[in-house]
């Protein structure tokens, strides 16, 4: 299968490639970038005038909810949500049900991946059996098995020699790490920051010291340990500084933002709507500029959408009761750009944080559209305007601050290793 | 959302969940109103027929005694049909969730609930949920308001000081948790006062509390000084097990109110708490019973206040003739 998508605004932040013209895929592989290969035939041709062409997007955190949660979400659905948010390669958080910590669930991962037609779900496994905190995971079968990082998902380790050693042992498999920092219990059960907002609203608080402490534990252990640590979903403007020291002190970390948290604060809650119970939770002002000057810096390098599709009831209850986490793949695109709009950072920078970043910590060899990559290809509109409502979502949890807001900037296709995964079809 | 929750699209009170959101102008006419009920205390027949036909669901999702029991006499001196429950040993034991608690009543035509849950926002919650013909009335959500007791609190405060303007008003013990405080303060600082002050040690105040329009003390003796009125708040036991407090004869000795410590706040110092008191813990037994206390009028009070508020929300859409 030969593929031409023409006319283009070809975005490849890996190869330093901005500019008008056409990319050629050819049986499943990017083939060339502007200059056609010789003599080469399409069997199809995209018209992407107007448009943006660029590497699909690597999600490095996301929930589908299956095994064990099919009424939330299901592979099914949320591929589909995926693919229509020009997300190709999604890794999948260990906290399913059974957890992912046997090769048998990473192989079942696999399997409903491939019946759901979307061959990209790359499982992360867990750090510790069950997610307990208490004993190894066998994290070398699991890799063996295909996971490409370990985690604890949200769940605590609360003894820290067990997180040392778990630390210890990935760095022997040269497993990377992805932490999100939450002490549990200075978390103490809390659903909202500690701060004027949960004061107002007698809301049990999460103080920012509950990551802070948590990350700075965890830094100190990555040198002790020769892990390598990525950090997921900061939330607070002394994470940026904390990763931005042992950046600079020569520490092998990285980390990403939840997109949400880019744009939304404690004073954005609407007044106990669960729409915006999220962990970690929505913080002040100041955590988000930092978390955005911290993205336009590069000290964090990757943006997530941290997936959480919900049924209705998980999100209908008082809001300490609710689940938290917001359903966030389709809204992925539209916010990073809007962060463009807004100058925090430039397009190519965004474009990095959603594919070249995320590939280059994961270390899969995409992320880019150097011939003979993987030819994961997101063509976007950067102008379309569209609703956030039941006819245009896909996921199957509607579980999103934004329902019935309209976002600018709409995938038009996507393709998965030179097959095309997604088409948007409404009138232009 | 939240406000205009309260309000239907005549900016009338339709659902009473916080003070937050709420005027001066309709704060005073609840307590106006209330003035009206309160001769009715004296008389021989203690009803007027204004919510007769009406039915009002009291639930209670925590347990509670003053506020049911004034809630059902408030309600009954409306002369509304009034239905007590006590849902934590009922339904909600045998795994029925709080939605459908209410579809259930909500199916047998109830004009009100007056609900109390552990929760902070489940008020909130019942309110968007219920049918819209159906009022709701906090009483008492999480640690996030009790706007009922906060406003039989400001009618105690004028009935004995009259203007709020001048008054410097203390809140001491466990503002952390209680929903009362939050709601005094939003009430204080809507209807005017000079100060409000609160008191308490660090353990015992939330995040950046000076947010809501307060000052703050850890130190009770520099605290009183010029205090026009006192509110003590409870302390559960339960802050000692979880580390929040060394012991209660400690706190006592620190945030206790004794009648030494009140001779500090200015001579005519009115001594209020929004009950049930712990003696010996946070207030002595000679100032809770002695002559500068209004901590039993302010039970009597609650009944007018709240016949007020529940007939001031019925009067949405002309309910009420």
């Amino acid at each position: 299968m030969h593929v031409i998508i023409e006319n283009g605004r070809i975005i490849d932040p890996a190869n330093q490639v901005d500019c008008v013209g056409t990319l050629y895929l050819a049986d499943g592989k990017i083939a060339s970038v502007i200059n056609p290969p010789d003599g080469f035939q399409a069997d199809m041709r995209l018209n992407a005038s107007g448009q943006i062409v660029c590497p699909g997007f690597i999600d490095l955190s996301t929930r589908l909810r299956e095994p064990g949660q099919s009424r939330k979400a299901t592979f099914k659905s949320e591929v589909i949500a995926a693919a229509s948010s020009g997300v190709t390669t999604l890794c999948l958080q260990p906290d399913t049900s059974p957890v992912i910590d046997t090769p048998a669930v990473a192989e079942l991962i696999k399997e409903l991946a491939n019946k759901a037609g979307y061959r990209q779900i790359l499982p992360i496994a867990a750090l510790t059996r069950k997610l307990e905190g208490n004993e190894l995971s066998s994290m070398l079968a699991l890799k063996q098995a295909g996971c490409v990082a370990v985690s604890n998902a949200g769940a605590p380790v609360t003894n820290l020699l067990i997180l040392r050693r778990a630390m210890e042992y990935a760095a022997s498999h040269d497993l990377l790490f992805i932490f999100r920092p939450n002490d549990y219990w200075l978390g103490n059960k809390g659903c909202a920051h500690e701060g004027a907002v949960a004061t107002r609203y007698g809301l049990p608080g999460i103080p920012d010291a509950a990551e802070t402490i948590a990350l700075a534990h965890c830094l100190e252990l990555a040198e002790l340990t020769g892990c390598r640590v990525h950090f997921g979903q900061l939330s607070c403007k002394r994470s940026v500084i904390k990763i931005q020291q042992a950046q600079k002190y020569g520490l092998a970390v990285s980390a990403d933002v939840a997109i949400h948290q880019l744009h939304l604060t404690e004073n954005d809650m609407i007044p106990f709507d669960s729409a915006y119970h999220v962990l970690p939770p929505l913080r002040t002002e100041a955590d988000k500029q930092f978390l955005r000057q911290g993205l336009a810096s590069g000290t964090i390098n990757c943006i997530c959408s941290d997936h959480q599709p919900h049924d209705v009831d998980a999100k209908l209850g008082a809001f300490p009761e609710t689940e938290p986490g917001v359903s966030s793949l389709e809204t992925l695109l539209p916010l990073t750009l809007k962060l463009v709009e807004q100058h925090a950072i430039d397009l190519q920078q965004a474009i990095a944080a959603l594919s070249q970043h995320p590939a280059d910590i994961l270390r899969l060899n995409k992320g880019a559209l150097t011939p003979g990559l993987p030819a994961d290809i997101c063509v976007f509109d950067p102008e379309r305007e569209w609703q956030v409502n039941t006819s245009t979502w896909k996921s199957q949890g509607c579980n999103t601050p934004y329902w019935q807001q309209t976002l600018k900037g709409r995938v038009t296709h996507t393709l998965q290793a030179g097959k095309l995964i997604y088409r948007l079809h409404e009138p232009a | 959302m939240s406000t205009n929750l309260q309000l239907n699209a005549q900016g009338k009170l339709k659902h009473f969940l916080s003070i937050e959101g709420l005027d001066k102008t309709l704060l005073t006419e609840i307590l106006d109103t209330a003035e009206s009920f309160i001769g009715m205390n004296d008389q021989q027949i203690k009803k007027v027929p204004l919510l007769r036909g009406k039915t009002i669901v009291n639930l209670f999702f925590e347990n509670s005694t003053r506020t049911r029991t004034t809630f059902e006499l408030a309600a009954k001196r409306l002369s509304a049909d009034v239905l007590s429950m006590s849902i934590a040993t009922s339904s909600t034991s045998k795994g029925e969730s709080l939605l459908d608690t209410i579809r259930n009543l909500e199916a047998m035509y109830v004009d009100m609930f007056v609900v109390r849950h552990g929760i902070s926002g489940a008020a909130h919650f019942i309110a968007q949920q219920t049918a819209p013909h159906i009022s709701v009335i906090n009483a008492g959500d999480g640690q996030h308001a009790h706007p009922t007791q906060a406003m039989l609190d400001m009618f105690t405060i004028r009935q004995v000081k009259h203007d709020f303007a001048p008054l410097r008003v203390a809140i001491i013990g466990d503002i952390l948790h209680s929903r009362v405080a939050r709601s005094q303060i939003q009430a204080l600082n809507t209807l005017g006062v000079a100060e409000i002050r609160v008191i308490a040690p660090k353990t015992l105040l939330p995040a950046h509390v000076e947010k809501l329009g307060v000052s703050v003390c850890h130190d009770l003796q520099t605290g009183l000084q010029d205090i026009d009125v006192i509110i003590m708040l409870r302390l559960q036991k339960e802050r000692m097990t979880s580390a929040l407090l060394p012991s209660e004869s400690e706190y006592f000795r620190c945030f206790g109110l004794t009648e030494q410590k009140l001779k500090i706040a200015k001579p005519d110092a009115m001594v209020m708490h929004p009950g049930p008191i712990n003696r010996g813990v946070e207030i002595d037994s000679k100032v809770a019973d002695g002559a500068q206390s209004v901590i039993l009028k302010q039970v009597s009070n609650g009944i007018a206040v709240r016949m007020a508020i529940m007939a001031i929300a019925m009067q949405k859409q002309g309910m009420v003739a």
